[in-house]
């Protein structure tokens, strides 16, 4: 540990001496909630946000020696927990022949479905910025990897583990409760267990697979009250898991299936995502492309928050369509609606982005939580549907 | 008859019986023609192993607007029969897509590998590649026109000779054998000196002009290996026009197929 904080400081100091690149962009946001709060404390009405995210890049050595600096804050007009900061990435690479080592903070992202990324590991879920577990805190780490023709290899050593986060009292999209105090780990080590994992990787024609086996803290904590009732407490248990994600591209057909077996959580559960997206290409004799996404989800770890952490995805369909506009702007539109199959809660998103301009891009973020049962795991954002808008400069 | 004249006039007759009787010994029909112009142009390109240079994009629109793309570009030569070469490009410009990139791993008789990766979620994604005719990055370049050119991917017929500028030029028609493309037929002017594309024509389905791509600005490397610097792509159905500047290439930089690897998009600057 003391290494990567020394390497983390040091890193300035090393980028100086070569000539490194400033890229990055900074972003104005703001969410409005369409329905009055569900929980005391929570604010009603709109949420304003400002973000930066300055990214560094060197190399020298004739590219065999990266590094990497990607720094992150966002201010929060309304909940003091979505103001936050994080190293996303700050890492040295070194690039051999055979091999390649990293070392430092990093992301790395697996899997192959849209509904749900199921496999995806690694990283924690930096869950204030976003209810689809695509922002992640960055992992210190040690990575080795090697590329052979028989697919890759890759070993994961994590010396320092990283919270997930949560909003505060003042938050929309939290629990009844506040997530907040104590934090318990089932490893005597606590934040300092090492956790490991392995992954292969291979693509052979159509075929592209990844295999891994991961040993360590599980990312996603079981939430308990406090002997008072009055918070929630993180408890983060020790989990074995293998996982793995498979797509058979064939013509205008992606068939994903991502799957796991994880044992730690109450019994042993498995748990899987699998569908196919199918595009139709320059549809009405435009230039846009039209995707149809369809997915089934299935969880089966047990339903006792006491035992693993909840999950609304037990057993799910996904509906979706992507629009790829192919302008000059990259205009794409994201579509879709996760059912329930037992109680038929409907949880719908949309995701749009355009450039304005060279240098501006705006998105557009909408959830809309619909016909959600009393039981649903998602009965606590029931009031939380919500339409973002985010304009961001691109340097 | 005047002698002078009768003895021309033999002399042709003679002329010509020789060279009708000389056809068949020889004659190669048209589409045999522009089959060994083709293979002699892929003939003189063999061997170059890798490549790299970057890529300036102006896109410009009926109004006169430009926007751009800066791009970088890796090639490697596959020499084996059957299969096609693997590129790579990365994107510099426009900033909000800085790091996406696209890795095709190009095939002859079957579709087309390809991956995208989109740096800002570190995610690799298997994409289809039906999709030859569609636009590459909003441009009026095809996913097929920057694919590699294989012999094997057309048919052929050789036109006629003409000028082409300064040079003579083969004038030949290639008709795309593979799946899915956008053209019915392309017109490609080649010059007889040293084998290299001058112009294409592109017919779309219905048989009409759609565009025209000019090759400008060749350079000779390795004392071999032409690479025209700029290539011009206009629209003549919606009046839209692409051009791609390259810098000067380097071959032989030493990439190995593990730097068209799809792992090797995970660690791209």
């Amino acid at each position: 540990m003391r290494g990567l904080i020394l390497l983390v400081f040091a890193w300035p100091l090393m980028v100086q001496a070569v000539e490194a690149e400033l890229s990055g962009f900074i972003g104005a946001e703001m969410r409005g909630f369409l329905y009055h709060e569900q929980f005391d404390g929570q604010f009603k009405g709109l949420q304003f946000s400002s973000i930066i995210q300055p990214e560094l890049e060197a190399e020298y050595n004739n590219g065999r020696d990266q590094y990497r600096l990607i720094l992150f804050v966002r201010l929060d007009s309304q909940d003091d927990r979505r103001t936050h900061s994080d190293l996303r990435e700050a890492y040295w690479r070194h690039i051999a022949d055979e091999w390649e080592l990293l070392v430092g903070f990093s992301r790395v992202f697996w899997g192959v479905t849209e509904s749900r990324h199921l496999v995806d590991i690694i990283n924690q879920t930096d869950f204030v910025e976003g209810i689809d577990n695509e922002d992640k805190l960055g992992q210190p780490m040690f990575n080795l990897a090697t590329q052979r023709v028989w697919g890759s290899f890759n070993v994961y050593v994590m010396p320092w583990f990283r919270e997930r986060t949560f909003p505060g009292k003042r938050g929309r999209l939290r629990f009844p409760l506040v997530v907040d105090g104590d934090v318990e780990f089932e490893s005597g080590a606590g934040q300092h267990h090492v956790d490991v994992a392995v992954r292969y990787d291979h693509y052979v024609a159509e075929w592209d697979l990844g295999l891994y086996c991961f040993r360590g803290t599980g990312r996603e904590p079981r939430l308990v009250p406090n002997s008072q009732g009055t918070r929630l407490i993180t408890h983060y248990d020790q989990i074995n898991q293998v996982g793995t994600d498979i797509q058979y591209t064939t013509e205008a057909w992606l068939w994903k299936f991502e799957g796991l077996v994880r044992e730690g959580q109450g019994d042993t559960f498995a748990a899987t995502v699998a569908g196919f997206e199918y595009t139709l290409y320059q549809i009405g004799g435009t230039f846009a492309d039209l995707g149809l996404l369809a997915e089934y989800l299935y969880d089966g770890r047990d339903s006792d928050p006491a035992v693993a952490p909840p999950t609304p995805f037990d057993d799910d369909y996904f509906l979706g369509a992507r629009l790829a506009l192919n302008d000059t702007q990259d205009t794409n539109v994201l579509l879709g609606v996760i059912v329930d199959r037992d109680d038929h809660s409907r949880f719908f998103s949309i995701e749009a982005e355009r450039r304005l301009g060279v240098s501006w891009t705006i998105e557009i973020e909408g959830r809309w939580f619909s016909n959600i049962g009393t039981e649903s795991d998602l009965a606590a954002l029931t009031k939380d549907s919500f339409v973002g808008i985010r304009l961001s400069h691109h340097f | 008859m005047k002698l002078s004249s009768f003895c021309k006039g033999s002399i042709l007759s003679v002329l010509l019986s020789l060279s009708v009787l000389s056809t068949p010994l020889y004659a190669e029909s048209p589409e045999e023609k522009g089959l060994s112009i083709a293979k002699e142009m892929d003939r003189r390109d063999l061997g170059w192993q890798d490549s790299a240079s970057s890529v300036e994009m102006l896109l410009h629109n009926r109004a006169g607007e430009t926007s751009k793309r800066q791009l970088r570009i890796e090639f490697l030569e596959v020499p084996e029969l059957g299969l096609g070469d693997k590129s790579l490009v990365v994107f510099d410009e426009p900033s909000d897509i800085k790091g996406t990139a696209f890795l095709t791993h190009s095939k002859i008789h079957k579709e087309d590998d390809q991956w995208l990766y989109l740096p800002a979620i570190k995610r690799v994604k298997r994409i289809s590649s039906v999709n030859k005719s569609g636009p590459f990055v909003g441009s009026e370049f095809a996913y097929e026109d920057l694919i590699s050119n294989e012999v094997e991917k057309y048919a052929y017929r050789w036109v006629i000779d003409e000028a082409c500028g300064e040079l003579q030029c083969y004038v030949i028609e290639q008709f795309p054998v593979y799946k899915n493309s956008g053209y019915s037929r392309q017109v490609v002017w080649v010059d007889k000196d040293e084998y290299r594309r001058m112009k294409i024509e592109f017919y779309d389905r219905k048989e009409d002009l759609l565009k025209t791509l000019v090759y400008e600005n060749y350079e000779q490397y390795l004392g071999q290996y032409w690479r025209a610097l700029r290539l011009s792509m206009t629209n003549h159905q919606n009046g839209k026009s692409t051009e791609l500047t390259f810098s000067p290439y380097e071959f032989q930089v030493g990439l190995t197929d593990n730097a068209f690897s799809r792992s090797r998009l995970n660690r791209l600057r």
